[in-house]
């Protein structure tokens, strides 16, 4: 039975939105986080919807979900949906296996139609009791009923009627857990700032969903979510190819270098490029090429044009841009990659994420061609590593590849908007006259770094020739030497090791002492964070490391991980950053957990993870 | 204003090309056509991908870059589209430029993004020691296609019409005066301009041209196409072409009834560009090879546009930097 009245206070709940591709879902998602993260609530989002556009309204297949978690220690979306909110019977049967046992469910009554029922491939006409779930726990709510008396004298026609049905959705929600509705009209007002008619017919629609739960349900727990402590400032929401977005253009203003996108649409990339393509109002030239090969090559050259030149791919296109990268790398011209990682191989699962790209990240080129490699942990620090990558290619002469994904990528989190002092200038190795004058070659190195000079076309007394062909170490012409080949080879190598020295040293977490340390890398982060704290809050000592920076790895990892008897790294592929530093420590056994299923960890699957080496390994 | 000559743009570098290859003559006219543009050094660019011709950039004392394979136009429109203010010269060979990089030759000439590409027309692959290319007529047998090719060639000009192309000339390298001007007039040409110059590969592919090229065979064989001017060709002039129903026909002046008021007059800046590949498509056996400005016809130049529409984006929201951008357009709240 249901719990009588009450206010239950949470520290942090998870609600899952689930319909059809068009019935804003994400919207609804999107307006419940934000009003939460206002009152101070940690808020993290995740998206998860299919490959094709539209698939056939009511379908299985074309059922869409969008996640939110709100209040205090939240590092992920959540394994698990406190509240499912089910807007036909497609999305209660594909969703129900989210939502956390004893549950909520907040379903949309009316549209249990005979035509609905049949495309969700139910086998009776009461998905309730097929499902197996127990009446008690879900809200029926006759939503196209409720929106039609809300709305009838407003002069709304019936499919614009329809299309409301998520703001109904959202007053229910905001009753649930205690939101006032001013909140959600004021996000509204300003949406439909032009529109007042239609900001008129959602509000009502909302403050009808509000009352129906208040008058109808007053069984059901009211949840009241605890508010963070976060560090002061303003913030905003934004999503992780946003974040990336701003970061390369905050990283352009830093360093006065103009900013050039090369790109070519690929899920899950493509909004960095719709971010970038809008931001010619601060001057970025963001160009759609004809392929992703051409998208890396005019990438080249505004980078030797004096460009802080970006490219932004998903693998597939990766793949194709390896030639280019190398070209990068011998030619010793910054050069920003974007990989935000889906599931592969080949075109795999274009919308969902996977961690599979990091050898062919490291390793995906001809020849001997190092590079920085770079990963991002959450969607707001995909701002501070796209501006990293941009800082590094630009004062080390090199590409720099920064891995996303695409649950990062297409996740939000509050972020606070970075103040005047917050970032540092950004000093690109630009040739000076003074260099020039004291006998300046192409490939003249800095002693301390080992990088080249960025001599710019249009600079009188530099003219110069770049290419793939190998240049002599001394005299930086065409040389075919084998001796100064291996000399150059070093020093590129050098090059790259040489930016270890700024990268912040490896500092284990939560129980630093522990003998057990779980590692990850980049979009885990969360995951593996929330995973790690419960663990030591259920008395199982493990110290915890995320990695950002992959090539070079921090100076003191090896030192570091020497310590622990127990080392486990947990990643969204069969093993990739595991025999990666399994060669950096070879005399340590290096445990694993791993998935490959286009969907994030769940924290409970981390956590039985180590538990399970625990059990398994003596120390 | 700095005059420059044509030993500024030479770096002193000893050309590599074999002995007789039809690019020594090409880079010296190139030189020289630099002088006469008179654009500085170090503000121009000289882009090319792989292959014999594209070692190019190395015998310049411009900036450039020696790429990867098919790319360079590509890598071009990236340098220009950075910087308007640079002049961009692309050179590529009949494989780099319209094989392996033919996605970019067509995508570069629609953009009409102002770049000069040049493409060096032997009709086989060099650097890799005689495989028959795109442009190999059918039948061409090389060490890929022992028993002659059975497939049709690209003819570079139709390739740049398809592609909406409003700047094509053609020369051939022995000829230095008609591929000084075209080069001239490429660069002068806002927007993407094709300059095909049929090169002789001495050691694979040696006389490819000679049909036209030969000095007993070229007043016969080709004409040489100056704006406003009667289309005229042979030794003497005697020659001429004609308007023949929807196509083109050589007449002799004076035979047939023809006269000299029957004989086109050449006009390169046409929008419609029908003529102008009608007389492209002349391969020097029935009609005589045309050489000179075949069309040149101003349009919307992409690098300017982009710049033309950055300017006024930025006029018209008035952000001053990314913290101003997202404090005036996204809703924010303050955590005390």
């Amino acid at each position: 039975m249901l719990q009588e009245t009450s206010v239950k206070t949470l520290e942090k709940v998870v609600i899952r939105f689930a319909g059809d591709s068009g019935d804003g879902m994400q919207l609804a998602g999107n307006i419940f986080s934000n009003i939460s993260a206002e009152t101070g609530n940690e808020i993290s989002t995740f998206p998860d919807y299919p490959a094709e556009i539209r698939a056939p309204q009511g379908s299985l297949s074309g059922v869409s979900g969008y996640q939110v978690s709100v209040g205090r220690g939240v590092y992920t979306p959540g394994d698990e949906a406190d509240v499912l909110v089910a807007m036909n019977p497609a999305a209660l049967k594909t969703n129900l296996r989210y939502l956390k046992k004893g549950g909520i469910i907040v379903c949309d009554g009316d549209s249990f139609t005979a035509a609905n029922l049949r495309k969700a491939e139910y086998a009776t006409d009461n998905p309730i009791t097929e499902l197996g779930i127990d009446p008690a726990r879900v809200m029926l709510v006759p939503m196209t009923t409720l929106i039609k008396s809300a709305l009838a004298d407003s002069g709304t026609d019936p499919k614009a009627m329809m299309k409301s049905r998520n703001m109904l959705a959202l007053g229910i929600i905001c009753w649930l857990f205690d939101r006032p509705v001013e909140a959600v009209l004021r996000k509204l007002r300003a949406k439909f700032a032009k529109k007042p008619a239609v900001y008129e017919a959602n509000a009502k629609v909302i403050r009808a969903g509000w009352d129906y739960g208040h008058n109808t349900h007053s069984s059901m727990p009211v949840y009241r979510v605890e508010t963070a402590a976060s560090v002061p400032g303003l913030y905003t929401d934004v999503t992780g190819n946003t974040a990336t977005a701003w970061g390369l253009i905050l990283a352009s203003e830093k360093s006065g270098r103009p900013l050039f996108l090369g790109s070519y649409p690929i899920t899950p990339a493509t909004d960095i490029l719709h971010e970038l393509a809008k931001r010619k109002d601060l001057g970025v030239k963001a160009v759609q090429m004809e392929d992703e090969i051409a998208g890396v090559c005019s990438a080249i050259g505004a980078s030797y044009a004096g460009d802080l030149a970006v490219t932004s791919t998903s693998g597939p296109g990766l793949a194709l841009k390896s030639e280019g990268i190398g070209l990068a790398v011998m030619a010793e011209l910054p050069l920003v990659v974007i990989d935000v990682q889906r599931g592969g191989p080949s075109t795999g699962l274009p919308t969902k994420t996977e961690q599979t790209d990091l050898m062919q990240a490291l390793y995906g080129r001809n020849g001997e061609a190092p590079l920085c490699v770079l990963a991002a942990t959450s969607p707001t620090d995909c701002f501070h590593m796209a501006f990293e990558a941009a800082r590094i290619a630009m004062e080390h002469m090199t590409p720099v590849i920064l891995l996303t994904d695409a649950f990062i990528a297409n996740g939000s989190s509050a972020w606070r908007i970075p103040e005047a002092g917050d970032y540092p200038e950004i000093k690109p190795r630009l040739l000076t006259d003074e260099e020039l004058a004291k006998g300046w070659r192409p490939y003249k190195r800095d002693s301390e770094t080992m990088s080249r000079f960025w001599a710019i076309p249009g600079m009188p007394g530099a003219m110069h020739r770049l290419g793939g062909l190998e240049k002599d170490y001394e005299t930086s012409v065409i040389s075919t030497d084998g001796h100064n080949h291996a000399i150059m080879v070093e020093a590129r190598r050098q090059k790259i090791r040489n930016i270890a020295v700024e990268v912040p040293p490896m500092e284990p977490m939560i129980c630093p002492d522990a003998d057990t340390i779980l590692l990850g890398w980049g979009g885990t982060y969360g995951h593996l964070l929330a995973a790690a704290t419960e663990l030591n809050a259920q008395g199982h000592k493990v110290a915890f490391w995320q990695f950002r920076y992959i090539n070079p790895l921090p100076a003191n990892t090896v030192e570091t991980l020497s310590r622990y008897k127990r080392i486990i790294v947990a990643e969204l592929n069969t093993g990739m950053f595991a025999d990666y530093l399994q060669m950096h420590l070879p005399g340590k056994e290096i445990l694993r957990i791993n998935k490959v299923e286009g969907q994030p960890f769940l924290v409970k699957e981390v956590m039985d993870g180590v538990m399970k080496h625990i059990n398994e390994t003596t120390c | 204003m700095k005059t420059y000559t044509a030993a500024d743009y030479k770096n002193g570098q000893n050309a590599r090309w074999c002995p007789g290859c039809g690019d020594h003559a090409i880079l010296t006219v190139l030189h020289k056509a630099m002088a006469e543009l008179g654009i500085a050094p170090h503000d121009t660019v000289v882009i090319s991908g792989i292959g014999c011709s594209s070692r190019l950039p190395y015998y310049m004392n411009t900036y450039g870059m020696h790429t990867i394979h098919g790319r360079a136009a590509a890598v071009a429109t990236g340098v220009k589209t950075a910087n308007p203010a640079l002049t961009v010269w692309q050179v590529s060979g009949d494989g780099d430029g319209l094989a392996i990089g033919g996605n970019h030759f067509i995508h570069a000439v629609r953009r009409n993004v102002d770049i000069n590409i040049m493409i060096f027309n032997n009709k086989i692959y060099g650097l890799t020691k005689g495989q028959y290319s795109p442009t190999s007529d059918r039948g061409t047998v090389s060490k890929s296609s022992p028993y002659g090719t059975v497939e049709d060639p690209f003819i570079p000009a139709e390739l740049c019409f398809g592609a909406r192309g409003n700047f094509f000339a053609r020369s051939y390298d022995t000829n230095l005066e008609v591929s000084r001007q075209v080069m001239v007039a490429a660069a002068r040409h806002k927007g993407a301009s094709v300059v095909e110059i049929l090169q002789n590969c001495v050691i694979f592919n040696n006389g490819i041209h000679s049909y036209f090229t030969d000095k007993e065979l070229r007043d016969d064989h080709t004409i040489t196409l100056r704006q406003g001017e009667k289309m005229l060709f042979g030794k003497n002039m005697e020659k001429g072409l004609v308007q023949d129903g929807f196509g083109l026909k050589a007449v002799t002046i004076g035979e047939d009834g023809y006269t000299l008021d029957d004989v086109l007059v050449h006009d390169a800046h046409t929008k419609e560009n029908f003529l102008h590949q009608q007389l492209a498509m002349m391969d020097g056996h029935e009609l005589p090879i045309a050489l000179g400005v075949i069309r040149d016809y101003d349009a919307p130049v992409y690098d300017q546009e982009v710049d033309r529409q950055t300017r006024e984006v930025q006029k018209a929201h008035g952000f001053t930097s990314l913290r101003d951008l997202v404090l005036k357009t996204k809703e924010t709240w303050e955590i005390k």
